[in-house]
């Protein structure tokens, strides 16, 4: 799969979780790069990315993602567009 | 909004929720507000969210509070000055099966044993209930428990004094009777909510074990709107009245083509039970005090023809209004509420014809329309809509149907006089007016909570508030009954005075609009003026607040009561003054029974 279609279908989850148009993602992204991804958001946004890929995130990969490039890994291998 | 409507998107509602919220409160919509305290014992960030969404779209701005992690027993016991500064108007406790702490850990076979660890965590929780109570005062909604998705007895689990099942079902028995018994507490029954979106999906390990969320995150929002119709059928935002489509809708077939013989409806065919089932499910409502009225594309002859079809469930005399016509039925609809004297907001219109809810809900965008292919997809979604969540049945409730048939007759009568007051007169009117009695104040509550149009200030009490003012001395709080040679009308009118001094500051002027002009508020007013002259009251303040529902009174204190204007603010609220030291009373034409009066 192909990791730019990917990262373009993330940018619109992000928007939606975040309901800010302006944001723009790429593989380094963190948490502390967008303001309102505090650990209640992260819930949500595991939930969102999970249905737009149709997925399940292990526990183990939940808490172990360091930034959105580890992210597009597991969803490489993993999910479907 | 109809991303919030049942059956709804709950991934597209999580997703989007910020925009919703943000949409929901940019729409200039009326809302009261209110303080929600929600103590869990699990996870409860997200509930909140989409409690927040769901009362929002059902007319309630919400405040909340949320306890700490698993902190509801203690915030509730011991208090919390957070908590106590909140000061709630509502509180809720999200408990599950989670916070059970009685299953036992190993077989024991003394049956007392098991009860009384039942009996203990009943009482822990009545604890809680209570003590609540005495410092709050208001509305508590508690959870019932759902079953847990795995059982190490199978099926015996239900059956065995040391199964799951077999301690929730009893406990769930024990919570459902203490709702029962007091007025101001409701089970949000979870577990029937658990079992109809299916355990395996209401569950989710994951959930619980990486972020304490006693259900799946993903059917939240199921979880929300069924709270929330709980909460807006208390603060009276329930809906009032069913519209029926005919044709395709109460029976199979068109009678205009098909003919009394040819429609489906009955026991013959599985189309035919199947249309008989929706009929009998709609008369339970009606049995619950909801009104019902047909709306249907038809010629009137032919919509009477297929009611009374020996087999149809739903007689003529069962709809308070019969509309075929060939008008459009947003039309019909906005008529009907004009005759009923209720907002066409108030109906939910039911219709298997894509168009006509088309129209219907791009014409009145408060009404709900439902929708549907099969007959039992239209009473799946009544069923869950929470349109008509019952949180009381008052006496009322049980006879509304009736009132509404004997009003239908007394416009025949007003017909055939040519003079208003002759026609008044001929009613026969009977009216008690009294100070609160215990015997109405759940009928009372629910009249402040319901009632927008004839309601110069819209404030809402809850239960506990009104028994507070019914025993306080420093409030004039009295209600009217009226009844007539057509039928008793019941609990129709309800005034509070706050006694300030020589003076009376009147907090709350209202009446049921199915009284509308028989001047039942003269009468009130001589009553009023007549316990407050008890008081060494001299003059009455009146004040009217504007709602965007409420304008058929904006001139009521002035133009139908003689009130003298005192001032009028930026917002559109004016007061209004009184002098009753030599008031002479206004009513001519309804009987008052003195009798009841004195108390």
């Amino acid at each position: 799969m192909d990791r730019n279609m990917i990262i373009e279908k993330l940018t619109e989850v992000f928007r939606d979780v975040f309901d800010d148009e302006s944001i723009v993602i790429n593989e380094n992204t963190t948490s502390s790069d967008i303001e309102e991804w505090d650990s209640i958001e992260h819930i949500n946004l595991i939930g969102a990315v999970e249905d737009e890929f149709s997925l399940t995130f292990k526990m183990k990969e939940v808490s172990g993602m360091k930034n959105v490039g580890e992210m597009i890994d597991i969803i490489c291998e993993r999910g479907k567009i | 909004m109809k991303e919030l409507a049942f059956p709804f998107d709950n991934r597209y509602i999580l997703r989007n929720r910020k925009k919703i919220r943000k949409e929901l409160l940019a729409d200039n919509s009326t809302r009261i507000k209110k303080k929600v305290a929600v103590l869990g014992g699990s996870t409860t960030n997200d509930i909140v969210f989409c409690l927040e969404l769901f009362l929002l779209n059902n007319g309630i701005e919400p405040e909340f509070y949320q306890s700490d992690y698993n902190m509801f027993w203690e915030d509730a016991v011991f208090g919390n000055e957070e908590l106590d500064s909140f000061s709630p108007d509502i509180i809720f406790i999200h408990t599950t099966c989670r916070n059970i702490s009685g299953f036992s850990d190993s077989l024991i076979n003394d049956e007392s044993v098991i009860n009384e660890r039942i009996n203990d965590e009943f009482n822990k929780f009545k604890t809680m209930w209570t003590s609540l109570y005495s410092k709050f005062s208001c509305p508590i909604i508690q959870n019932n428990f759902e079953l847990p998705l795995y059982r190490y007895l199978g099926n015996a689990d239900f059956s065995n004094i040391n199964g799951y099942s077999y301690y929730i079902n009893k406990l769930n028995m024990l919570f459902g009777e203490y709702a029962r018994n007091n007025n101001g507490f409701y089970i949000n029954d979870i577990n029937y909510l658990a079992s109809c979106i299916g355990l395996e999906k209401w569950h989710n390990a994951q959930a619980w074990c990486m972020y304490k969320y006693a259900l799946s995150t993903d059917i939240i929002p199921e979880f929300a709107n069924n709270l929330s119709n709980i909460i807006k059928s208390i603060y009276g935002k329930n809906k009032k009245v069913i519209a029926l489509d005919l044709d395709n809708t109460l029976w199979g077939g068109v009678i205009g083509d098909d003919g009394q013989e040819g429609i489906e409806i009955g026991k013959e065919s599985a189309v035919a039970q199947s249309f008989t089932e929706f009929q009998c499910f709609v008369k339970n409502f009606k049995n619950t005090g909801i009104l019902l009225t047909v709306c249907s594309k038809n010629e009137e002859e032919n919509a009477l023809l297929g009611l009374n079809h020996p087999e149809s469930v739903l007689k003529p005399d069962d709809f308070v209004s019969i509309k075929a016509n060939w008008n459009s039925k947003d039309i019909n609809i906005i008529n009907t509420a004009d005759e009923l004297s209720l907002l066409p907001e108030s109906f939910v219109f039911i219709d298997d014809n894509p168009a006509e809810c088309e129209i219907v809900s791009s014409q009145i965008p408060d009404a709900a329309v439902i929708g549907f292919e099969d007959i039992t997809e239209a009473m799946y979604k009544l069923s869950r809509s929470g349109y008509f969540e019952v949180t009381s049945i008052s006496e009322d409730d049980l006879k509304r149907n009736e009132m509404y048939f004997a009003n239908a007759q007394r416009n025949k009568q007003k017909a055939s006089f040519e003079n208003y007051s002759d026609y008044l007169l001929s009613l026969e009117m009977n009216a008690e007016i009294s100070t609160f009695r215990p015997v109405y104040l759940k009928r009372i509550t629910q009249l402040i909570n319901k009632s927008n149009q004839f309601n110069l200030t819209t404030r809402r009490y809850t239960i506990e508030e009104i028994e507070a003012i019914s025993d306080s001395d420093e409030y004039i709080a009295i209600y009217g009954k009226l009844e007539d040679k057509f039928g008793d009308n019941g609990v129709v009118s309800v005034i509070i005075g706050k006694i300030n001094g020589c003076e009376l500051n009147i907090d709350l002027w209202l009446m049921s609009c199915r009284v509308l002009k028989r001047d039942m508020e003269l009468a009130m007013l001589d009553s009023l003026v007549k316990y407050a002259a008890d008081k060494k009251i001299t003059s009455l303040n009146g004040i009217y607040i504007p709602t965007q529902k409420n304008k058929m009174v904006m001139n009521f204190y002035p133009d139908v009561l003689g009130f003298e204007f005192v001032s009028e603010s930026d917002d559109g609220t004016t007061q209004w003054r009184l002098d009753i030291e030599n008031y002479i009373n206004k009513n001519t034409v309804i009987n008052i029974k003195e009798s009841e009066c004195v108390l």
